[in-house]
């Protein structure tokens, strides 16, 4: 198997590190630029997951699209609360837009991370 | 329906009833009942960040984040441990009646307890950079950050991954033990890590 787990644990750490070092700026205007980089790094890492995956003979895609689903549905909603509290704070420009795409690549990748550690173990094809 | 999963490795055997074979109790892998006070929870959070008045957001964040802090420091200091050294009967039993509740309980307090601690510290200005403990505020944001990547990229696939192994007809002991250990061991982790939560929060509360 691929390294899915290792790789999305590095894409959210990159992801992390960009809120936080915008978080520790505001309201001062803030350089966008690391928080830039980070989000396309943890990005990069998130489609070369997907990639790296898609390589995988006898994957339990089943598996995996059944229980990826439920868990974006679960995580697009904890995203979505997050995304509330910044808009109500008044959060625009820049950052909000930064935060925002850091938010889709934890709303895709967290349940990728889910889906993927319970078809690793599942039989390619459903019984 | 209940199922029955192999007989366990070696090691185990000494725990495991003279039949071999292990009854595992039918339990859903999400609660769906416990949806309903977690949609409720929701709804409060919207709401409370909606009014962004002090007691309801200082509500969510103390009793949310007091709530994450003891379940996560209960679960890696005290029950973690003795999962680890229950039988493998035990063990399964334990498994299939507290892992499904910590699928609905734990993103949910986590996403309450930012979601209102954010808001929280918009209206009170302790997230602004000139906040004279602005170094505490940013420690606190390393600590979470932390605690948020080993918890969602370990511990609830873990979680979860362990809950479908167990709804098989012929669940991997082998399987299970690797992810239980796996969530035992990061729980515990999240445990230490939320020793340095508490000790930023009370120094950010005393000033």
């Amino acid at each position: 198997m691929p390294p899915v787990t290792q790789f999305g644990m590095a894409s959210l750490a990159l992801i992390v590190a960009g809120g936080i070092y915008l978080a520790a700026h505001l309201p001062q205007s803030v350089p966008l630029t690391p928080a830039i980089i980070l989000l396309a790094l943890s990005a990069l890492l998130l489609a070369a997951n997907l990639l790296s995956l898609t390589r995988v003979h006898d994957f339990a895609w089943w598996r995996f699209l059944q229980v990826g689903r439920w868990a974006l549905l679960a995580y697009a909603i904890t995203a979505g609360l997050i995304e509330y509290a910044f808009l109500r704070n008044g959060l625009s420009g820049g950052p909000l837009v930064v935060l925002t795409l850091s938010l889709v690549v934890y709303a895709l990748h967290v349940p990728m991370l889910i889906a993927f550690t319970v078809a690793r173990y599942a039989e390619p094809q459903p019984s | 329906m209940a199922t029955t999963a192999e007989p366990p490795a070696p090691s185990e055997a000494a725990a495991a009833p003279p039949h071999g074979a292990i009854t595992i109790p039918d339990f859903e892998i999400v609660p769906r009942l416990g949806l309903i006070p977690v949609a409720i929870v929701f709804a409060g959070l919207v709401v409370a960040i909606a009014v962004n008045e002090l007691w309801p957001l200082q509500f969510f964040h103390v009793a949310f984040g007091a709530a994450w802090t003891i379940v996560d420091l209960f679960l890696g200091f005290v029950l973690g441990p003795i999962l680890g050294r229950l039988s493998v009967p035990a063990r399964i039993e334990m498994t299939t009646r507290l892992m499904p509740k910590m699928v609905l309980i734990m993103p949910t307090v986590v996403t309450a307890t930012l979601a209102a601690g954010w808001q929280l510290g918009h209206l009170l200005g302790t997230v602004d950079s000139g906040y004279y403990n602005h170094g505490w505020i940013v420690a606190s944001y390393i600590v979470v950050g932390c605690m948020a990547v080993i918890a969602l990229g370990l511990l609830e696939p873990a979680n979860i991954a362990v809950l479908f192994e167990l709804k098989k007809k012929q669940p991997n002991p082998a399987i299970i033990e690797r992810l239980m250990k796996r969530f035992i061991y990061t729980a515990g982790i999240l445990g230490a890590l939320q020793i340095a939560t508490l000790v930023i929060m009370t120094k950010i509360a005393s000033g």
